[in-house]
């Protein structure tokens, strides 16, 4: 990392009952609360259309709330335009401007700031140095490749030292090669400078990697908050469970709870897993197609549907008497016939008991 | 750094209006100066006392005009707000009503009181004959005027509206204040105008009488008599329409369809009609096709008849036209045929269909929308057209022209010009209502071609040879028609003496030398140097209006821009003539007094040509990708940071052409030219119909063809930079998505 005059200024970021409506059809954001600590990675993670860009629009200013409060740095922002907001935000297509330079680019809203132009100069070529992209001062935007643009793109938000920092969909325009070394690059600054980041995806993979914490999103409401362990390890809901990594839904039955941990039984099958509050009854439970193992003792009947080979391991489809399973295996040199039965268990940990869904 | 720019207590701007306000009112000049706005005699010759160069305050202070008093007022309480931040909650109302109580106590008291005290009789009934009088607004009350308005549209910023921009609101705030002041206000003057009895009363009999007059509606024609102006029109348009979108997409085919190998010569002529004074083509008829046209003289030595004047009337006048503006729907249509998905024609002729069968019932009826606009289009050119029926109308009368003799004749109606006007207004905004009804905003977008990979299929054979005769015979047609105009410039006198001679030329563009130095001593150089001087004036005015109302229609969203659009893409409807008539029923008289002078035609071409600068820019804006705009908002840019950083520069060529073509539309208008002339002010465009009405034609057409050159070459200057700004940046419009 190389020395820099550039500092974060992290704010933290809250949302307090937002909400933003589109005329009177659409609610876009329907009463949304969550915190941002200062410094850390935040994810607004959703399926298409769930709200997410729409979120971090509000952060930035270029949608006015609705209902509700926003807050940066413990001061309220909501009725401040984004010219007067100190946030930053990389857009999905980049919008870096044609007709300037990579440095008048990254010094464009140094000028705003009152910074005389040496200095802004002098700022811009070290962010441009922060992002790697030292000696392309002079090039036009349209003479870079799609990974340096976005790289100036950051080096442009980057530079004005915002209390936050938003990336809508950062990845969205680059080969998937690229994609791995840019997300680490984009985290990597954002520890080293201890920056606030909002981050928008859609891609839960993504989110797991760069975030300090998840915010799930679902029909523009919050499904749930956590760091990435936690929403991997104990998914609030199916929806959480299937969106964050797939997750097998099996109907299962509680037995007995005891203190916290309950037994269920899956038809015969018996097993001891955190009871996460829930009474005996009928429940549902997720488990990892990773988590399920085959033919090691104990277990519930089942046969193999149709078996893969994808190279690194075994998928196979499994039908069961509940319905099917997806699971995977890693000895791909003894693989099972397709229509084997086969006994099903689960590893020690992993599965969760999944409250019932909320109603929405 | 952004924090505190946000929390300075006083905005810049609000500072800079308060003070325009108090140098409107205490330094400059407050009623407009005689010798000119851009004379400044006035300095030296009395001021600050003489009553007709005083500014307000002085005026106030002499005791006159004490009307004017109210208006201190007003521009005091501004000054309370200048410690104060945007979020008091005192600074937005005071803003509020302080610039909409001056604003409209200006306007009050300059339509109250005028040239002979009082305006209207209750008001001296009530405070009694006031003894004093005024003239129209100047330099101060302009100022003061628009310091008014800023102030207003900062104080409704400030009340969050458009997310309390500034710049925004007062852009949005001055467009509509002065489209309704030179588009509708004009208009609802001659609407009243019409309705002004004989002596000068007002009554709905007075414009019932001249509405049903046989002028208007007569039937003679059926049974030898004359026929009224507005049927005339009314044929002559449909007419017009009809042939000039049957020939458009003639060309279009030809252009799109048949592997012409000549296209580029082909598209060049959508050209000829921006760059041709409109009079000019009914000028080289007459050469050809007049009593002493070469035609005329051929065919009648030829059979031994009678030369005639059939020219001159509804044949001559159709003729003219269908060539002026067959290149418009040319241009249209263009862009329809090419528009038609090649895809839906290729799926059709997998599905068995013959190319005259994938024709009639695929290409034909996608390019429907755009054959209607085309005839829409062609019907208002027709309509509003005024130097054609002027050179060749004979004894069919129109309406656009029954205006102008109706002004300008021996019979001075004003009433009755109005009527003609009110008419033929409603004739142009019908199809114009039509054509957004139909075609909604489609209308000028313009097809993009993007994503479809497809090849048009060739012109069914069936199609394909009538298509390329008349295409053949209209294009030789045209061609002749425009060397006439060269050649006919030559000729010493045309069917007399047919002897070549430069006389013409020299008469009107010969230079001198005297003891002072270079004389301009032809006969058009002052017409022309006045044309070049309004022209070149009006072109950036209109551009910069043009291109404000683009932004504003395309990147921001307000409660009423449907309306907004509405009334910007009006004065587009409005004929050349109408807006002639009614400048000089609204502007003759206080509190805008500008008939005579420069200012009334640079302000009528403004207005004239809005809409294009308006197309221009909304073109080329929505090919600018919105999160532009956005990212600098984020940087810290405000929006007129934005548009003056990011959205100009992105659109030089978009205005480049809006710079060009206004200037070009200036130089060859006459429609409404002809109305605001001045012995001072003469356009190149009336000196020539001066001409023409002495049957001086040698001088017309060589006058003319001068203009086509001139304008041929700016046109060629504009490609040559435009091509240059976009080769120089291939490729950079590809990023930023
Ligand atoms: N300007 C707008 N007008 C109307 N609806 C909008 C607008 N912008 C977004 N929406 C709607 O709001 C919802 C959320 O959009 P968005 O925040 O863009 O979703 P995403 O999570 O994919 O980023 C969508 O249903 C979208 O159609
Ligand atoms: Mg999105």
């Amino acid at each position: 990392m190389a020395d820099t005059q550039i500092t974060g200024k992290a704010a933290p970021v809250a949302f307090r009952d937002v909400t933003k409506a589109y005329g009177k059809e659409v609610t876009a954001v329907d009463n949304v609360s969550f915190d941002v600590e200062a410094g850390k990675l935040v994810t607004l993670l959703g399926p298409s259309g769930c709200g997410k860009t729409t979120m971090l629009r509000m952060i930035a200013g270029l949608e006015m709330v609705t209902a509700g409060t926003i807050l940066i740095g413990d001061k309220d922002v909501t009725k401040l335009p984004a010219t007067d907001r100190d946030v930053s935000m990389v857009f999905q297509s980049y919008a870096l401007f044609p007709h300037m330079s990579v440095l008048e680019n990254v010094a464009y809203g140094l000028g705003f700031s009152g910074f005389p132009k040496p200095e802004a100069h002098a700022r811009a070529h070290a962010g441009l140095e922060l992002v790697g992209l030292k000696g392309y001062d002079a090039r036009l935007p349209s003479e870079l490749s799609g990974g340096q643009q976005q790289r100036v793109a950051v080096a442009r938000a980057l530079v004005l030292e915002p209390q936050v920092l938003l990336f809508d969909e950062p990845l969205s325009n680059l080969d998937a090669k690229l994609r791995r070394q840019v997300r680490e690059d984009i985290r990597g600054i954002q520890q080293d400078l201890g920056l606030t980041v909002v981050y928008v995806t859609h891609d839960q993979e993504e989110a797991l990697a760069v975030s300090d914490e998840i915010v799930v999103m679902r029909n523009a409401q919050i499904a749930q908050i956590g760091t990435p362990r936690q929403l991997y390890d104990a998914p609030a809901d199916a929806f959480v469970a299937d969106f964050i990594g797939e997750a097998n839904l099996i109907p299962c039955e509680i037995l007995s709870v005891d203190g916290d941990t309950a037994e269920i039984a899956v038809d015969s099958y018996r097993y001891h897993l955190p009871s996460r509050g829930l009474p005996p009854g009928p429940s549902k439970m997720a488990v990892r197609p990773s988590r399920i193992v085959l033919n090691a003792g104990d277990g519930f009947d089942a046969t193999i549907a149709k078996a893969t080979y994808v190279g690194v391991r075994m998928e196979y489809s499994i039908k069961a008497s509940f319905g099917s399973l997806f699971a995977v295996h890693d000895d791909v040199q003894n693989p099972l016939d397709e229509g084997s039965a086969v006994k099903v268990s689960f590893k020690e940990i992993g599965p969760v008991l999944i409250p019932p869904d909320r109603p929405t | 750094m952004r924090i505190a720019a946000s929390e300075r207590t006083t905005h810049p701007v609000l500072i800079f209006w308060i003070a325009a306000g108090w140098v409107g009112y205490c330094l400059l000049p407050w009623y407009g100066v005689e010798d000119g706005f851009f004379s400044f005699q006035w300095l030296i010759d009395g001021y600050p006392f003489d009553e007709d160069y005083a500014p307000a305050a002085f005026l106030i202070a002499q005791g006159e005009k004490l009307w004017l008093a109210p208006l201190l007022l007003p521009l005091l309480a501004p000054l309370v707000m200048l410690g104060r931040r945007k979020t008091d909650p005192l600074y937005a109302p005071v803003l509020i009503i302080a610039g909409a109580a001056g604003f409209a106590w200006l306007i009050a008291q300059g339509f109250g009181i005028g040239i002979r005290g009082f305006n209207y009789a209750w008001l001296t009934a009530l405070f009694g004959d006031l003894g004093d009088r005024q003239f129209g607004m100047g330099y101060g009350a302009m100022l003061l005027a628009s310091s008014f308005l800023f102030l207003l549209t900062q104080g409704i910023a400030a009340r969050g509206a458009i997310n309390g921009d500034v710049f925004v609101v007062s852009a949005i705030g001055g467009v509509i204040v002065i489209v309704a002041t030179f588009v509708f206000f004009p208009i609802a003057r001659m609407l009243i105008a019409a309705f002004i009895t004989d002596d000068g009363g007002y009554a709905i009999g007075a414009f019932f009488s001249k509405f049903f007059d046989d002028r208007l509606w007569g039937l003679g024609c059926f049974w030898g008599a004359r026929c009224g102006a507005a049927l005339n029109s009314l044929f002559l348009a449909l007419c017009v329409a009809t042939l000039t979108t049957c020939l458009g997409l003639t060309f279009a085919l030809v252009v799109t369809r048949s592997g012409f190998r000549y296209n580029r010569a082909l598209r060049a002529l959508t050209v000829l009609p921006i760059i041709t004074p409109p009079f000019v083509i009914g000028l080289a008829l007459i050469l050809l096709f007049g009593l002493s046209g070469t035609v005329t003289t051929f065919v009648a030595d030829l059979f031994g008849t009678q030369p005639t004047r059939w020219l001159y009337g509804l044949p001559g006048i159709m003729i003219a036209q269908t060539l002026a503006y067959t290149p418009i729907a040319f241009l249209v249509l263009i862009g329809v045929v090419e528009g038609v998905s090649p895809s839906m024609e290729e799926a059709a002729q997998t599905l068995r269909a013959n190319r005259w069968q994938t024709f009639k019932t695929v290409s034909l009826p996608l390019m429907r929308p755009g054959l209607a606009n085309a005839f829409l289009l062609g019907f208002i050119e027709s309509m509003a057209d005024f130097g054609n029926p002027l050179v060749l109308g004979g004894n069919y009368d129109v309406l656009s022209t029954e205006i102008f003799f109706a002004i300008v004749g021996a019979q001075y109606d004003q009433g009755r010009a109005a009527v003609f006007a009110i008419v033929l207004l409603f004739f142009t905004l019908s199809a114009f209502f039509a054509q957004r009804r139909w075609l909604g905003k489609k209308s000028y977008t313009t097809v993009t071609g993007k994503g479809d990979s497809g090849v048009h299929p060739l012109m069914p054979r069936r199609l394909a040879w009538p298509v390329f005769a008349i295409a053949g015979i209209w294009g030789t047609f045209t061609i002749i028609v425009y060397g006439m105009i060269v050649y006919g410039s030559f000729v010493e006198l045309w069917g007399v003496n047919n002897n070549l001679t430069f006389k013409h030329y020299i008469t009107a563009f010969s230079v001198g030398l005297n003891e002072h130095g270079l004389h301009w001593s032809g006969s058009a150089w002052d017409s022309f140097f006045t044309t070049v001087f309004i022209a070149a004036t009006a072109a950036p005015l209109t551009a910069a209006v043009g291109l404000t109302t683009a932004y504003l229609l395309t990147r921001q969203s307000f409660t009423g821009k449907d309306s907004f659009e509405f009334g910007t893409m009006l004065s587009f409807a409005i004929p050349g003539t109408v807006i002639g008539v009614s400048y000089i029923l609204a502007f003759n008289v206080p509190p805008i007094e500008i008939t005579g002078t420069g200012i009334i035609l640079v302000v009528s071409f403004i207005f004239r040509n809005m809409p294009v600068g308006v197309r221009a820019g909304i073109a080329s804006m929505s090919q600018l990708d919105k999160s532009l705009d956005e990212s600098s908002l984020t940087l810290g840019a405000n929006s007129w940071q934005t548009f003056r950083k990011v959205i100009l520069p992105l659109l030089r060529p978009a205005i480049l052409a809006a710079l060009v073509f206004s200037f070009v539309r200036a130089m060859t208008a006459i429609s409404a030219v002809i109305f605001l002339v001045s012995a001072e002010y003469n356009m190149a465009t009336s000196y020539i119909i001066g001409r023409v009405e002495n049957n001086d034609y040698g001088l017309a057409i060589a006058y003319s063809t001068t203009l086509i050159f001139v304008m041929l070459s700016v046109v060629a200057f504009l490609q040559f930079i435009v091509g240059r700004t976009q080769i120089g940046r291939r490729t950079q419009f590809v990023t930023g998505r």
